[in-house]
């Protein structure tokens, strides 16, 4: 799957990180979707959000039998995920390269308020093409964001590639990182758990198949 | 005290007393704020970052505060003012300065007519509009306390006088031949224009211009002879014609906008005063504009 149809592919590469991050990681269920301790996702690529919506299911976010008639009409569940329309989601999405400075924001606003939530965001090595997110790259180090992960999915989409790994990136600026396989369930979970004071990014890389 | 300080004053107050406020900035006025609060946010030049971070602190239930000069504010993270506080139905206080052109020797970059108009493409916000800085401060308190989609068009230019601020617009002359609505600064020239021509002319006034009070207007037309409407804008020209057309659908009426000229992009510095000139936002434009459209 190449070219400028990239929902598929997005809902492919995503699967196992977000298992992982809803069956082992996040501090939330369906009774704290409003707690103001919860951890938050934010899916920032919002790209393919059919594995996104499979887990949400799975975990109790949403009833099951809606992913039938899935972007009909007066189903909440689109193309792109809609926070007002969706229990459990925290951002509405889509457009490429808003999550990761919104996520500096939920972060920072959850330290405010002294929370043990921490805040996870998922972008995509494409998506990094967006200059917003670089902008929050540089300052969610720069101002200690520690309760932040960003996962990048990292699928070789970007068009003219990150020369030297994406991962660099981010550690030029002062985030722990770490590479993994994005299939690996236990180097997910060991990545994304993994103790860190300062924010953590963790580069999933998904080799395509076909 | 300008508009510029009253905001820094009112929003510091802000800070002090409600653990709700925050403030980001992108370097611009960063130093009038207590950087070594937690809730105030300089997230350096990066204005697209400056509103995802306002959304992520209103989303973990802040009242953030975003401010830079206007360009940078709105037009440059206009997808982020859209996605990341429309879309994901949070409130934030958006409060600029520089207006449409406060500071003409900066040129182009530095302009921003187009700013109300760009809120105008999005459902829910409140615009303010002050006209001096004593109107700043019960606009910007309010604003602070609620939840909803707040921008404040701050500017150096003011009137000699502040007026009550949140009722709607405020009659301030009554007449027979029409009305004329001054929108923010452009009240004292307004009036002083309607002087010179001997006109009688209802002027009201807005210093709040979103929500549009379309009663206000429709009760000040009815009590005229003539359903004549001139609207006097400090931005882009025509921006508020949408909801004069709407007000008086039901009334057969005449229209005129005035505001900064839309037909060409003027490459010219001077003051502010020059432009004002050029886009006949002057006394003497101003009076030329209301003996023509309120003739006979």
């Amino acid at each position: 799957m190449t070219g400028d149809e990239k929902h598929e592919w997005a809902a492919a590469s995503t699967i196992d990180v977000l298992w992982v991050l809803y069956d082992r990681v996040l501090n939330v269920t369906p009774a704290t979707v409003d707690d103001p301790g919860r951890d938050r996702f934010l899916l920032s690529k919002g790209h393919g959000p059919m594995a996104y919506y499979a887990v949400l299911a799975e975990k109790g976010f949403i009833e099951e039998s809606i992913l039938d008639d899935w972007t009909s009409w007066d189903s909440p569940l689109g193309q792109h995920p809609d926070r007002m329309l969706v229990r459990g989601v925290e951002i509405s999405s889509g457009s490429l390269g808003h999550g990761l400075p919104i996520a500096v924001g939920t972060a920072i606003g959850q330290r405010i308020a002294k929370s043990q939530g921490r805040t996870f965001v998922l972008v995509g090595d494409g998506e990094l093409d967006e200059g917003s997110n670089h902008e929050a790259i540089a300052v969610a180090a720069r101002l200690g964001v520690a309760n932040l992960t960003a996962v990048v999915i990292d699928n070789d989409n970007s068009m003219h590639g990150w020369p030297g790994g994406i991962a660099r990136r981010f550690a030029v600026e002062g985030w722990q990182t770490a590479e993994i396989d994005g299939r690996d369930h236990e180097a997910i979970f060991t990545a994304l758990t993994a103790p860190h004071d300062r924010p953590l990014a963790v580069v999933a890389k998904i080799e395509k198949s076909c | 005290m300008t508009m510029r300080e009253a905001f820094i004053r009112t929003v510091n107050e802000g800070i002090e007393n409600d653990p709700r406020v925050t403030v980001v900035t992108a370097v611009i006025s960063s130093s009038n704020f207590p950087q070594e609060n937690e809730r105030v946010v300089d997230v350096g030049i990066r204005e697209q970052t400056m509103v995802g971070v306002a959304s992520g602190l209103a989303l973990a239930g802040l009242r953030p505060v975003v401010h830079s000069y206007a360009p940078f504010l709105v037009e440059r993270p206009y997808e982020q003012i859209k996605l990341d506080i429309g879309h994901q139905d949070v409130g934030a206080v958006f409060v600029s300065i520089g207006a449409s052109y406060d500071d003409p020797v900066w040129g182009r970059t530095h302009q921003s007519p187009g700013d109300v108009a760009l809120f105008d493409t999005l459902p829910g916000w409140t615009v303010h509009v002050p006209g001096h800085p004593d109107e700043v401060t019960p606009l910007l308190r309010q604003a602070l306390k609620d939840d909803n989609r707040v921008y404040v068009r701050l500017s150096l230019h003011e009137n000699t006088q502040a007026y009550p601020v949140g009722e709607g617009f405020t009659a301030l002359r009554h007449g027979k031949r029409g009305v004329v609505l001054a929108v923010g600064p452009m009240l004292d020239r307004v009036l002083k224009a309607v002087d010179s021509e001997n006109a009688d002319l209802t002027v009201l006034y807005a210093s709040t211009i979103r929500p549009f009070d379309s009663d206000g207007l429709r009760k000040a037309v009815q009590e005229t002879d003539h359903a004549d409407v001139m609207v006097v804008e400090p931005y882009l020209e025509g921006t508020s014609a949408h909801l004069i057309s709407d007000s008086l659908q039901l009334i057969p009426h005449r229209v005129r906008c005035i505001g900064v000229k839309r037909h060409a992009e003027l490459r010219n510095y001077g003051t502010a005063e020059d432009h004002d000139a050029a886009h006949d936002l002057d006394v003497v434009g101003l009076g030329s504009a209301v003996r023509s459209f309120f003739r006979g």
